[in-house]
């Protein structure tokens, strides 16, 4: 990949990047202002978090607002089991995540600024404190660490919100929303880690020159994080609008088995099956004609002798368990498709199973505080599409092709 | 005006009063506990605690106002108002004028309900547990009719229907995310994680 | 001019089901009583049934909107 871009620069495996190597490399962070919003506006950078909602939009909004002096929250929780980009990025490159913070806190005119780090993720907390104490005076009188649970909701912005005002990480109802009501009342900017890195180099380098790191109508890089068969697992940065098949040789080494299909955006994302998977630009609008979502950027590849419906059991058990348990569609809804599809999964499915599972899914969407139930529909819907032979098999079977298949090799 | 029409009309009101609150009571602990299905449809039980109350209100008002307006009972406004302020029967009539300000404050919270929130209606509204034995004690304790056998079996068969209504809901099972609710507050997922 | 819009809050809501018993042409609950609300503007003529359903609801749960979302 070439450009001047997040994961330039030294080695990321080799930990954090001080603060003179950044200054020299990076050159001076530069002044905020309403310019800075519009350049991020024309610049179509989108929340790096999951929501992919625009950012210069966001930070408008919350700079417009009346109600005190607004608060920035840098969202590093990063409660995605598989996605692993936000904690090395805070890990090797923590300066440019307060810079962004920095950017952000004077284009609203934001007072605190608050690094809500996963208390798993030791060493980015431990990286990005080092960091702030070789930050200006103002800066480190605003900024503090707050360590968030390890818990998948906990990345919600309510959620963070919430757990700042009272020690509950748990999604809120919203009106209001934090840009509204946040912080201590205070309108509050949720920004993702990765989204403020980007921010750092946009207002260094300008919105045209980020719009050019993307391939063909797509603007600037994403982190993405590989797992599964690839030679290379881990953290690498690719042009929005490259090809997944492409993303997946280059950067990740390529296959170390045949695939059947691809995970793409995490717990919350889609499958893709392999024939789709390849030629798939890594578009936000692309993606989102065609029913997927870049979502965090996990892209995990699963190898032909493992099942889609296992996995899939799998994953819907873990969202489940990791519900707030604060409203009924969510608790039981999602709780009864877990359990129908982990038995669709063991061989042990009832005839009505995979009818419910489809109507359960289809009634659950928008029927939470939060996206998590929608992001678990969603989830299991694209694998009844990616695997409709699989499902078959297990739910009139009651047995696992893949497994089939690995003794029939 | 005649004073045994109002004397009666005191008696009668006061008991249609009590009849009435403990179906109140009652309904309103079915409503908490979500009786109903398919047969008898849940807004009916809430719809007719709500319009049986505003009833009882109506015969409330009857009661009190014949009582003060009656030259023999001698008990004027100050009885009415002030509980324990009244020379006749003290305490009795007393436990009635609580009640009575207990009610109208449930009443008058339940009416601007969608203005003062959930939490103050519902903080208020537990005053009903108060309000009823209190006013079953001033029928007993200050009800010229007190002692006759029909007076007791009316009161009996309200005391026994509201008991009844109170085991229903105790032992009906809680709503269904209301333990999970309780203990999210409390912070279960807080800093200490779970 | 469109009508406002019926919203449910989730956290709040337990699934009393009153709102589905007032206003079924708008209202239906899932297998385990949480209400289904179909999207959109309340038409004209269910206004006043949906004004009913809003104050019956035990708990708040059920607010109407004015003017979409």
């Amino acid at each position: 990949m070439t450009g001047i871009s997040l994961l330039a620069g030294p080695d990321p495996l080799s930990g954090m990047e001080a603060a003179t190597s950044h200054r020299t490399r990076l050159g001076a962070l530069p002044v905020a202002g309403p310019r800075l919003i519009e350049a991020l506006e024309r610049s179509d950078l989108r929340g790096r978090g999951g929501a992919a909602f625009p950012v210069g939009r966001k930070w408008r909004a919350v700079a417009g607002r009346r109600g005190g002096a607004p608060v920035v929250l840098v969202n590093g929780a990063e409660g995605e089991p598989l996605s692993r980009k936000d904690r090395v990025l805070m890990e090797a490159r923590p300066h440019l995540v307060l810079d962004g913070a920095a950017l952000a806190a004077a284009a609203v005119g934001a007072g605190e600024v608050l690094l809500y780090v996963g208390s798993d993720h030791g060493a980015a907390a431990g990286a990005l404190r080092r960091a702030l104490a070789d930050r200006p005076e103002a800066e480190r009188r605003r900024t503090r660490v707050v360590a968030a649970p390890a818990r998948y909701v906990a990345g919600e912005e309510t959620a963070a919100v919430r757990f700042v005002n009272d020690g509950v990480a748990l999604p809120t109802s919203a009106p209001p929303r934090p840009f509204e009501r946040g912080v201590a009342g205070r309108p509050t900017l949720v920004q993702n880690v990765e989204s403020l890195a980007h921010v750092a180099m946009i207002g260094r380098f300008g919105d045209g020159w980020f719009r050019d790191l993307g391939r063909g109508a797509s603007s600037g890089t994403a982190l993405l994080t590989l797992c599964g068969a690839v030679h290379r697992p881990g953290v690498h940065e690719v042009a929005q609008g490259t090809a997944l098949g492409e993303a997946i040789d280059t950067a990740g080494g390529g296959l170390t088995d045949a695939s059947s299909a691809v995970l793409l955006g995490g717990y919350f994302g889609s499958w893709v099956t392999a024939a789709e998977a390849w030629s798939l630009p890594l578009d936000a609008a692309t993606l989102r004609d065609r029913g997927h979502t870049l979502g965090c950027g996990v892209v995990a590849v699963l190898p032909e002798h493992r099942c889609g419906v296992v996995e899939t059991a799998r994953i819907l058990s873990y969202l489940a368990d990791q519900s707030a348990r604060q409203c009924g569609p969510c608790v039981f809804g999602l709780g009864a498709i877990a359990a129908a599809v982990g038995r669709i999964a063991s061989g042990g499915a009832e005839a009505a199973d995979l009818e419910r599972i489809r109507r359960w899914s289809g009634e659950l969407s928008g029927r939470g505080a939060c996206h998590h139930p929608d992001g678990a529909a969603g989830m299991l819907l694209s694998a009844l599409g990616a695997f409709p032979e699989e499902f078959r098999h297990h739910h009139e079977l009651g047995r696992c092709s893949a497994t089939a298949l690995r003794e029939a090799a | 005006m005649n004073n045994t029409l109002l004397w009666y009309t005191t008696r009668g009101a006061g008991v249609v009063s009590m009849v009435l609150l403990s179906g109140v009571m009652a309904l309103g602990m079915l409503t908490r506990a979500r009786a109903g299905g398919r047969r008898w449809p849940r807004f009916l039980t809430a719809a007719l605690h709500r319009d049986l109350s505003l009833m009882a209100l109506v015969f409330l008002a009857l009661h009190v106002v014949t009582a003060v307006v009656d030259p023999y009972t001698h008990l004027g406004i100050t009885a009415a108002t002030i509980p324990f302020g009244s020379y006749y029967r003290t305490f009795w009539l007393g436990l009635g004028t609580v009640a009575v300000e207990l009610m109208l404050a449930i009443a008058a919270t339940s009416l601007l309900r969608a203005r003062i929130g959930q939490r103050a209606w519902r903080a208020v509204h537990w005053l009903a547990y108060a309000c009823w034995p209190i006013a079953i004690a001033h029928g007993l304790g200050t009800g010229t009719d007190a002692g006759s056998v029909w007076m007791s079996a009316i009161t009996a068969l309200c005391v026994a229907g509201v008991l009844s209504a109170g085991a229903f809901r105790l032992l009906s099972p809680g709503d269904p995310l209301g333990a999970e609710k309780r203990a999210a507050t409390r912070g279960a997922l807080s800093e200490a994680g779970r | 001019m469109d009508g406002p819009t019926l919203h449910v809050d989730r956290i709040l809501c337990d699934g009393h089901g009153l709102c589905a018993e007032l206003l079924p042409e708008l209202v239906r609950l899932d297998d385990w009583g949480y209400p289904i609300v179909l999207p959109g503007p309340v038409p004209a003529h269910l206004d006043g049934h949906a004004r009913r359903a809003v104050a019956a609801c035990p708990l708040l749960a059920l607010r109407l909107r004015q003017g979409g979302r």
